[in-house]
């Protein structure tokens, strides 16, 4: 059927990349990666009806999260020293945590009897509107606050430290 | 097949242990923030599928929607925390972030 094969496209789109990401030795290719996960996840969210997080999703991540941080691993790279080196010390045991964690997840899905159906698919952006001026409006409040706050923070973070050394280069005026 | 909720969760479930492998594998400080992000993008997934699958109602997307907005947040202080420890350290690597000062 053509809705298990757009499922089975997505789902592929958004875990092949993923190991990609994770295993990739050059980290401008894992970022590149993390494009087409994100754009799959997005997928994910259209397949489920969720129109507007998947919009969103694309607007934020894509546009915004994944060009920071490959404008990150442009600025920071050391010319000779951007090889990952593979070391067995830290790839086992999170190999086997990972599969652990997999597995009982994947254990739980399949040992619990869902009592699931699909709700027909609907716009939803004007929904979550009405919600995010009603019911969430403190979170949505509070939420805005935190997303000034951490760019105040990180402008501070990454500013360079010069103006105090330019007061104290300056004579001083005598009194 | 009939796609459902377990379908879902299955594709989520793969993607949180891809990302934690990655959170604990990469020396790298931002491929540790790519982990972290696969793992935000799995809790979303579940988020979304739960209530179109379960819930019924809205109330999952509108969280999903907070995590992506936390998740932007998130990403714009520790991408300016590796910038700083760049222009201090001069690698990006998380284990030669070692002394509290210079």
């Amino acid at each position: 059927m053509t809705g298990d094969l757009i499922f089975i496209l997505l789902a592929l789109l958004t875990i092949v990349p993923a190991v990609w990401v994770v295993l990739s030795q050059n980290i401008v290719h894992a970022g590149f990666a993390l494009l087409f996960t994100l754009m799959g996840a997005a997928g994910l969210y259209a397949y489920m009806g969720a129109d507007f997080i998947a919009v969103a999703q694309v607007m934020v991540y894509v546009g915004g999260v994944l060009v920071l941080i490959l404008f990150t691993v442009m600025m920071t790279r050391v010319p000779g020293k951007g090889r990952h080196r593979y070391g067995v010390d830290r790839y086992v045991p999170a190999a086997i945590l990972a599969i652990a964690v997999f597995g009982i997840l994947y254990k739980a899905i399949t040992s619990v009897q869902w009592n699931a159906s699909a709700t027909p698919a609907q716009p939803t952006t004007a929904e979550i509107g009405t919600n995010f001026m009603t019911t969430y409006i403190f979170p949505f409040e509070y939420v805005s606050l935190v997303l000034l706050a951490a760019m105040i923070g990180a402008a501070i973070l990454i500013r360079e430290h010069k103006t105090v050394d330019e007061d104290q280069d300056e004579p001083e005026v005598q009194s | 097949m009939n796609v459902g909720l377990p379908h879902f969760l299955t594709v989520s479930a793969a993607l949180f242990a891809l990302g934690l492998f990655g959170v604990m594998s990469r020396r790298n400080a931002v491929g540790i923030l790519m982990g972290v992000e696969l793992m935000l993008n799995a809790a979303n997934i579940n988020f979304v599928a739960f209530s179109r699958y379960v819930q019924h109602t809205i109330d999952g997307q509108i969280m999903a929607a907070f995590v992506i907005v936390l998740a932007a947040a998130e990403a714009a202080v520790a991408l300016a925390i590796v910038l700083a420890m760049f222009r201090n350290y001069g690698s990006v690597y998380a284990d030669t972030a070692q002394s509290l000062k210079r």
